[in-house]
């Protein structure tokens, strides 16, 4: 599974605003480079990221061409109670990578 | 991405293979958004730094002015470049449990132009705002591996 | 960005004198950048370079080799035991003038009986990557022994020397005209302070002789080969050249 680096602090009083980063490694092959000799090289990107808090979808992302790679997305989302947060990516030839980070409400 | 620099490459020209967007593609792109809704000036804010070192990997981040209630929400947020080979950039699902309506990601930037970034509000509404964007090209130039 | 202005030619003596930036005076890459690059460096979570680290810290645990040794069962804990290890490369061992990523080969096919990892490979810049990071924040050393001496001096000359269809000497820019732009682009002193370096242009990790390489292609030079003592060398004089400052690997440049 490619590498990932999610940044959500481990505690968060009830009802903060919180920030999260989600780093996954990946090319984000364009689909409009060519090599030297002129061939096509094919689109390989990540299409979607999804962010769950406890099962519950809190963010989600459609990736284009036009992100760069290692793509880097940062949010917010309320910190409602203690749990876990999963995250998803999924792109081109059956690319898929997740994470997940706990987080205590004090 | 087609960039300038790849024409220049030691190897041989590379090309912009395939369509290129244009501003009326982008206009196009916008429309499926809006359903050709009316789309205001204001309530969000492009940040994305005017002169580019590298088109290949800037930062970007949309902040939307939006109290995030159930009652009244920022939706989504999308952003588009009329002149990379694509318009669409990223699209971003937000909702009451974003706390903030804001997001920052990298994107690529082909040339010089205009970003536009659309907020689709819980009211239906559309808001926007753009900046415009120089890129250079990297001095020295090298092979594509 | 005001532009500073011309230093005189300079006097390439024999012996190697030369002209050397004072301390005072280095800059480092990092200050030529926007302030979103600059934050791209500065945090791990949002710095692409940590995905290498991160694997190279995978690969300091893994058993490898005929024998099933990881770097960890000779070397320990990273963090303790190499600190200050990265920042004192290219170095002589056994007589021979070697950078961190060919020291970490020999480890790897003398101690690990593994087959040597390609240079640009993944592995290996995952691994130097990952040990530069190891002495982050700390002043880049100086090979001063005699035993250095000879290939100091050949890389100095080879910093010195024109080269190329465009014929330019690195000196000519990095010496020069630094401070100065380059079709926009801000000329750095060319400091390798923070190798192996995320470069935006590549979109990915690369090493120090990458860049070299790159540079030669810049001017229409047949660059040397991977691994040549020419680029070791060369290596060398840069990391004298920038003796004293802080490795802020891994970097993040345009």
């Amino acid at each position: 599974m490619a590498r990932t680096i999610v940044n959500v602090p481990a505690r968060a009083g009830k009802g903060q605003v919180i920030e999260i980063k989600a780093l996954v490694g990946h090319v984000m092959e364009t689909g409009f480079r060519r090599t030297e000799t002129g061939a096509l090289i094919p689109r390989d990107i990540i299409r979607s990221f999804v962010c769950r808090y406890n099962g519950v979808e809190v963010f989600r992302a459609d990736l284009h061409p036009a992100i760069a790679a290692n793509p880097l997305i940062e949010f917010t989302t309320i910190a409602t109670e203690s749990g876990k947060l999963d995250f998803h990516w999924a792109g081109d030839n059956g690319f898929s990578a997740d994470d997940s980070a706990p987080i205590t409400i004090e | 991405m087609i960039s300038r620099r790849q024409v220049l490459a030691l190897a041989c020209a590379l090309a912009a293979g395939g369509a290129r967007a244009t501003p009326a593609a982008m206009q196009e792109a916008i429309s499926k958004v809006t359903g050709g809704a009316p789309v205001a000036k204001g309530r969000v804010r492009l940040e994305i730094a005017p002169l580019i070192e590298n088109g290949n990997s800037v930062v970007l981040s949309v902040s939307v002015d939006s109290p995030m209630t159930a009652a009244e929400h920022v939706k989504a947020i999308h952003v588009f470049a009329p002149e990379n080979p694509l318009p669409n950039m990223v699209s971003v699902y937000l909702g009451p449990r974003s706390g903030r309506a804001r997001m920052t990601t990298r994107v690529r930037v082909a040339d010089s132009q205009t970003i536009v970034a659309i907020a689709q509000l819980s009211d239906g509404s559309f808001w926007s705002d753009s900046a415009a964007v120089v890129v250079t090209l990297a001095a020295c130039t090298e092979e594509v591996k | 960005m005001r532009p500073r202005a011309l230093v005189l030619p300079l006097l390439f003596l024999a012996s190697g004198a030369g002209a050397d930036i004072p301390l005072a005076e280095r800059r480092s890459g990092y200050e030529e950048m926007s302030r979103e690059t600059r934050a791209m460096q500065d945090d791990d979570a949002t710095n692409p370079a940590t995905l290498w680290v991160l694997d190279g810290a995978s690969l300091w645990e893994s058993k490898a080799g005929a024998d099933g040794k990881a770097c960890a069962d000779c070397h320990g804990d990273a963090a303790t035991r190499m600190k200050g290890a990265a920042a004192r490369y290219p170095r002589v061992f056994e007589g021979r003038l070697v950078n961190l990523e060919q020291r970490i080969n020999l480890c790897r096919t003398a101690q690990q009986k593994a087959p040597a990892f390609a240079y640009e490979s993944r592995e290996l810049l995952a691994l130097s990557a990952y040990l530069g990071r190891q002495s982050r924040g700390l002043p880049i050393e100086a090979a001063t022994g005699q035993d250095a001496k000879p290939f100091l001096e050949s890389g100095r000359a080879a910093y010195y020397r024109r080269q190329g269809q465009l014929n330019l000497a690195c000196a000519q820019c990095h010496d020069e005209r630094h401070g100065g732009k380059l079709a926009g682009t801000p000329i750095p002193q060319g400091q390798a302070t923070g190798y192996p370096i995320y470069r935006l242009e590549w979109q990915g990790l690369g090493s120090l002789q990458r860049r070299l390489r790159n540079c030669m292609i810049g001017v229409r030079a047949e660059p040397y080969a991977y691994g040549s003592p020419e680029l070791v060398e060369l290596e060398l004089y840069l990391m004298w050249r920038a003796r004293g400052m802080t490795l802020e690997t891994p970097a993040v440049r345009p």
